[in-house]
């Protein structure tokens, strides 16, 4: 253990530096990401700078994007501008949650599944495969329906709780090819416990696939939020951008030509996902130099 | 194959029990009282109507029976096809509003999902390994796949039905007729569905195409098409083949993109108030008709897991490997 623990750190941090090479010189990788930047910083400071209540009535309804309304407002005069940076903060936060726990569910599931087999892994499989098939929005509509105060938070975690089946049979799959591997024999013959040998050997050699699979689970979870948030079932107080857009519909926004009120949302979201898709194919070159363009 | 078949049927069967045990569960096992909130929540002003809710709601949670007889209870009225009676529509029963929608929200979903399939597939594969088209369609592709279905059908309402007004915005007819079989009302239907299709068709067009460009790719990679190009097949017969094989994973794609797809018919149908099943959840959850959103819950599960059959039975045919018995298709 010792032996290979010295030779393991100056290999890794090569790897490691090789990635980063590749990675600012990824045209894909540094677009996509730059622009979920841009947004995120927006996100962040914009609710800081613009600290009016976003759902706050204002003086002049229906007015086009002007120096006072950089977005325009509403019909009910409400900035339009204010509400898309405090919807984004939301987005980003139901990404993140949503995101994050479905990762978390879908790694136990995956790693155990894979690395254990057997019976274990027969019932996690059949588990992950009925969760899998259920239609995640119908489930997520009964149960916020149900819920009389929906919040961002709680929103993410139904989104969580209810995305993790591909994640986990992708990592299964993954494991499944990394735990016949000699160094995991290795760490097996030399005594360490299921839970090491996952957490030390196996998961660090995925690292890149598991980030991969987590901003994937990212995008779907702001696309299912939107889709909630549209149908009458997001947060019951505050901005999200789906809500946005769902208030823009309920009040005939397109039938009075207010542009402006639901073409940001929209955009924002697919700059987000697309981004992050877009990214995503950056980093898997990056990591995989079959896929780099010579 | 009958052990694949057998497998399947398992998991389909486990599912709608699953299914089936949430939507009983929920109401039950969520903070408060749901009968009082719902009768308060129904805002119906009729006392006749009020009595007859309580009585109802009362008599289907039968909360003096034990649990076990309640869960009993709810299978019993689901076999005999007993969804409850609607609220919003008091006092239609929720099965026959749910079939009143059902065939517009078909109309819309099979043939853009077919279609996109199907067009996608052929635009991925052609895009691959050519650079000029692979330069417009990736871009397109992504942009596409990551476009909430909402929008985009909100943005051709926009452009085709409100500024050109080449198109209706709203319903799935006209105001003025009355559903019959004439060629005008056909016609008028088909106006109406254009736009939903449209945009149903084109959100989805975007993920088929990138992903069978990527399986193009790693096709013509692998080791019987350099083969090929050894021994000198012209790049066309090695592209046939790369596509033959790249199909199997997109049919397994579809499979998995099924809630994907009917989430967005949902808000499409939304956007353009179409009369299939996503209005009638939207009225559902504004009318807080919960026995309309339960029934066209289970509806939703039943539906996708007959599709999930059906693509089961079109990936044997497809693949041989799953008919000799051998490891081709995974559970």
């Amino acid at each position: 253990m010792s032996a290979l623990q010295e030779v393991a750190p100056p290999e890794r941090a090569g790897v490691r530096r090789e990635a980063l090479y590749f990675a600012v010189r990824n045209g894909k990788l540094m677009a996509g990401f730059g622009i979920v930047l841009v947004l995120l910083l927006l996100g962040l400071l914009g609710p800081v700078l613009f600290t009016d209540a976003p759902n706050e009535y204002g003086p002049q309804p229906m007015s086009p994007p002007s120096a006072e309304h950089w977005f325009g407002t509403t019909t009910f005069g409400q900035d339009v501008f204010t509400q898309f940076v405090h919807g984004l903060r939301s987005t980003f936060a139901v990404g993140v949650v949503g995101g994050g726990i479905a990762a978390v569910i879908g790694m136990l599931v995956g790693f155990v599944a894979g690395y254990r087999g057997g019976v274990v892994d027969e019932i996690l499989n059949m588990l992950t495969n009925v969760i899998l098939v259920i239609p995640t929005l119908a489930v997520l509509l009964i149960v916020n329906a149900y819920l009389g105060i929906r919040s961002v938070a709680v929103q993410g975690l139904f989104i969580g709780l209810t995305q993790w089946p591909w994640a986990a049979r992708a990592i299964r799959a993954q494991t499944f090819s990394l735990r016949t591997r000699e160094f995991v024999d290795l760490a097996r013959m030399s005594g360490a416990g299921t839970g090491r040998i996952i957490a030390r050997e196996i998961a660090p050699n995925m690292s890149s696939y598991l980030f991969m699979t987590f901003i994937l689970l990212f995008g779907g979870s702001v696309l299912i939020a939107s889709s909630l948030d549209f149908i009458g079932l997001g947060p019951t107080e505050g901005v999200s951008l789906g809500l946005m857009l769902q208030n823009a519909n309920q009040w005939s926004a397109l039938q009075l030509g207010l542009w402006w009120w639901f073409v940001p949302p929209g955009a924002a979201i697919t700059a987000v996902v697309g981004a992050l898709y877009v990214a995503n194919v950056g980093l898997d070159e990056v990591f995989n130099p079959k896929l780099r363009e010579t | 194959m009958r052990r694949y078949f057998s497998r399947k049927l398992l998991i389909y069967g486990l599912t709608f029990f699953v299914a089936v045990t949430v939507n009983w569960m929920i109401p039950r096992f969520m903070p408060g009282d749901p009968v009082a909130s719902m009768v308060a929540r129904a805002n119906v002003n009729k006392p006749e109507a009020v009595e007859a809710m309580r009585a109802y709601y009362t008599g289907l949670f039968g909360l003096d029976q034990p649990l076990w007889q309640q869960y009993a209870n709810f299978w019993g009225a689901l076999l005999r096809g007993d969804f409850g009676v609607s609220i919003w529509l008091f006092p239609t029963p929720v099965s026959e509003v749910i079939t009143r929608a059902v065939p517009y929200t078909l109309a819309l979903i099979v043939p853009s999902v077919l279609l996109s399939w199907v067009v996608g597939n052929r635009f991925g594969a052609y895009a691959a390994r050519r650079r000029l088209l692979d330069n417009t369609v990736l871009p397109v592709g992504y942009v596409l796949t990551a476009m909430p279905y909402m929008w985009l059908a909100v943005l051709l309402a926009w452009a085709f039905g409100v500024i050109l007004g080449w198109f209706p915005v709203a319903g799935g007819y006209s105001f003025s007729m009355r559903p019959n079989w004439s060629v005008t009302f056909l016609l008028d239907l088909l106006h109406h569905w254009a736009l939903p299709f449209l945009s149903l068709f084109l959100v989805a067009l975007g993920g088929w195409a990138i992903g069978m460009r990527n399986m193009i790719i790693y096709e013509l990679e692998s080791d019987y098409s350099n083969y090929l190009a050894a021994l000198g097949a012209p790049s066309r017969l090695i592209r046939r083949y790369a596509f033959r094989n790249a199909v199997l994973p997109q049919i397994t794609g579809l499979a998995l993109q099924l809630g994907v797809l009917v989430a967005g018919a949902l808000v499409t149908e939304i956007v353009f108030a179409y009369p299939g099943l996503g209005s009638l959840i939207l009225k559902a959850i504004q009318n807080k008709d919960f026995f309309l959103l339960q029934g066209t819950f289970l509806f939703i599960v039943l539906g996708v897991l007959i599709a999930n059959f059906i693509i089961d039975i079109v990936y044997v045919v497809v693949d041989p490997r799953t008919r000799a018995g051998m490891a081709g298709a995974q559970a």
